[in-house]
């Protein structure tokens, strides 16, 4: 196991490979997927669509080691530095999960709570600081209840950062809010995660598009397909190219839905 | 006090212009200690309800004393009735320390490991078809006329409603919390410390709500079972000489402390643990 150190440098990247890959929900005749390969480039976001059910989060709790015991599943992780892929990961998902009774700048050092029993002086002075980067200066005594949808999941993603780990896996984080945060939202952790290994799970076309290095989506056969990206850099803005493919990807999508 | 400015601008509002100043100034006072107000009326209502039943039906004083014979007694033995009166508040609160305590341990060791869990919570649930208060006399036997049966008793009732919600709080984290804690690396304890506790301590605080109010009862019976001191004692006592008026002074003391008591324990949770609502959106 990995020791976990807040100094830890951000550039330490590492591909991730998972292979063989199969899920099989308990009672269920067929297996939601099997035999699946994804390969996630270092310091890139790969984004994941699909319909609800396709197992794509799941595949993302596989790598978070979030597995539910009533599913069978199985993969190979490897990551390309040899290390394990424990400790080395920072979750986000839909809720902000926010701990009510801590204020701002507890729950963005939970994990030094969490792991190592206390917070030191630094580490809340780094916590400050990110809090800056995040034009969130002033509200590090607020609990989370006094904040709104946008700012808690902007909180969420200060704490992702403070992790400061190599792998961010995201759970659509940002589809629980209005569209003006959301896409605020995106530039933003575009921004702040742009060295990192993402793997960024989301049902909606326009963000994947927006945010993927590399896009795939499950297909009918429960197999990854890659699909092409506008050729601009993320966080893209959307412009005519990326509603063409916008439209092209919806067409495919509403194909598969039926 | 916010609730009354805003009373008061409402009321400037809607007001036309034969409201003069001091109507305005009574608004407020009135809308400023509404729950004083509240509780003082209710109160009346029921002393006057209680005088009414004395005069229609010609109570004799022996079996329902007007109020105002109860309030003499009341300020004639005061200080009789407050030195009784911290014996079964000392016995309500030492009863709840015990009892929230030994159910909370409870709670945990059947979280923590599932076999305590399997042998223990039905025991514990038959344990509650046992009327209690036949335990009481057992109870004077084993641990005396003191203090301490009577701290058992309360304890020995509240220590079921503590240990189920303490155990469904801890059992019930959100999901969510509990995956993120695991992705940061937290081991068992520090997850039930800093992540299961906390968010059980609402579900707990019902708990204990519920504690509070069952406590004094167990204090009482005790006391009437078996004591040389106490409101309960008292209110024997008085009954046995037929001092109904004094009895029902004795009763009314209870009454308030008990009320206090919950009143006291409802803010402090309230100020205590503000996440209840955060939660209950969940």
């Amino acid at each position: 196991m990995a020791q976990y150190n807040i100094s830890l440098p951000s550039n330490i990247m590492t591909d991730i490979q998972i292979s063989h890959a199969s899920l099989h929900y308990e009672n269920a005749a067929q297996p939601i997927f099997s035999d699946l390969d994804l390969h996630l480039p270092a310091g890139q976001w790969t984004c994941l669509l699909g319909a609800s059910g396709c197992g794509k989060t799941s595949l993302l709790r596989l790598l978070a080691g979030l597995i539910e015991p009533q599913h069978q599943m199985s993969a190979q992780i490897c990551c390309s530095d040899g290390l394990s892929i424990d400790n080395r990961i920072a979750y986000m998902a839909q809720q902000d999960l926010l701990l009510p009774w801590l204020n701002v700048l507890d729950n963005i050092c939970l994990k030094a709570k969490l792991y190592s029993g206390q917070v030191t002086a630094s580490q809340y002075q780094k916590a400050r600081t990110l809090l800056a980067q995040l034009n969130l200066s002033g509200i590090e005594k607020s609990l989370p209840e006094q904040l709104s949808g946008g700012m808690r999941q902007r909180v969420a993603l200060a704490r992702t950062l403070m992790q400061d780990t190599p792998i961010v896996l995201m759970d659509e984080p940002f589809s629980a809010l209005d569209a003006v945060n959301r896409y605020k939202l995106q530039a933003l952790a575009a921004d702040v995660l742009q060295d990192r290994t993402v793997l960024f799970i989301t049902h909606d076309p326009q963000e994947a598009l927006r945010l993927a290095d590399q896009l795939y989506i499950f297909d009918a056969n429960q197999q990854l397909e890659a699909l092409p990206l506008p050729s601009s850099v993320p966080p893209r803005a959307i412009n005519a190219e990326l509603g063409a493919c916008q439209q092209a990807l919806l067409q495919k999508m509403h194909k598969q839905y039926e | 006090m916010p609730n009354w400015a805003h009373a008061n601008k409402r009321y400037c509002k809607r007001c036309t212009n034969n409201m003069n100043k001091s109507s305005h100034a009574l608004l407020a006072l009135l809308s400023r200690y509404a729950n004083i107000w509240r509780l003082l009326i209710t109160v009346l209502v029921l002393l006057s309800l209680w005088q009414a039943i004395v005069t229609l039906f010609a109570m004799p004083p022996f079996i329902l004393p007007p109020p105002l014979l109860v309030f003499e007694k009341l300020l004639e033995n005061y200080s009789l009735l407050f030195h009784h009166a911290m014996i079964t508040l000392s016995e309500i609160v030492l009863g709840l320390i015990l009892g929230v305590s030994m159910g909370l341990l409870f709670a945990l060791q059947m979280l923590l490991f599932k076999p305590v869990r399997r042998w223990l919570l039905p025991v514990l649930i038959a344990s509650q078809a046992i009327p209690v208060f036949a335990l009481a006399p057992i109870l004077m036997l084993w641990f005396g006329y003191g203090m301490t049966s009577k701290v058992v008793m309360a304890a020995l009732i509240i220590f079921f409603p503590i240990t189920t919600t303490c155990f469904d709080g801890l059992r019930h984290t959100p999901t969510g919390y509990l995956d993120l804690a695991h992705t940061m690396g937290a081991n068992r304890w520090r997850t039930l410390w800093h992540i299961r506790f906390p968010a059980a301590l609402p579900t707990l605080a019902s708990g204990i709500r519920v504690a509070v109010v069952v406590a004094p009862i167990g204090a009482v019976v005790g006391e009437w079972v078996g004591s040389s001191g106490g409101l309960g004692y008292l209110m024997l006592q008085s009954n046995a000489r037929m001092q109904i008026a004094d009895m029902f002074s004795a009763l009314i003391v209870l009454a308030v402390f008990s009320i206090g008591l919950y009143y006291l324990t409802d803010s402090l949770l309230k100020r205590f643990i503000p996440w209840h609502r955060e939660l209950a959106s969940r």
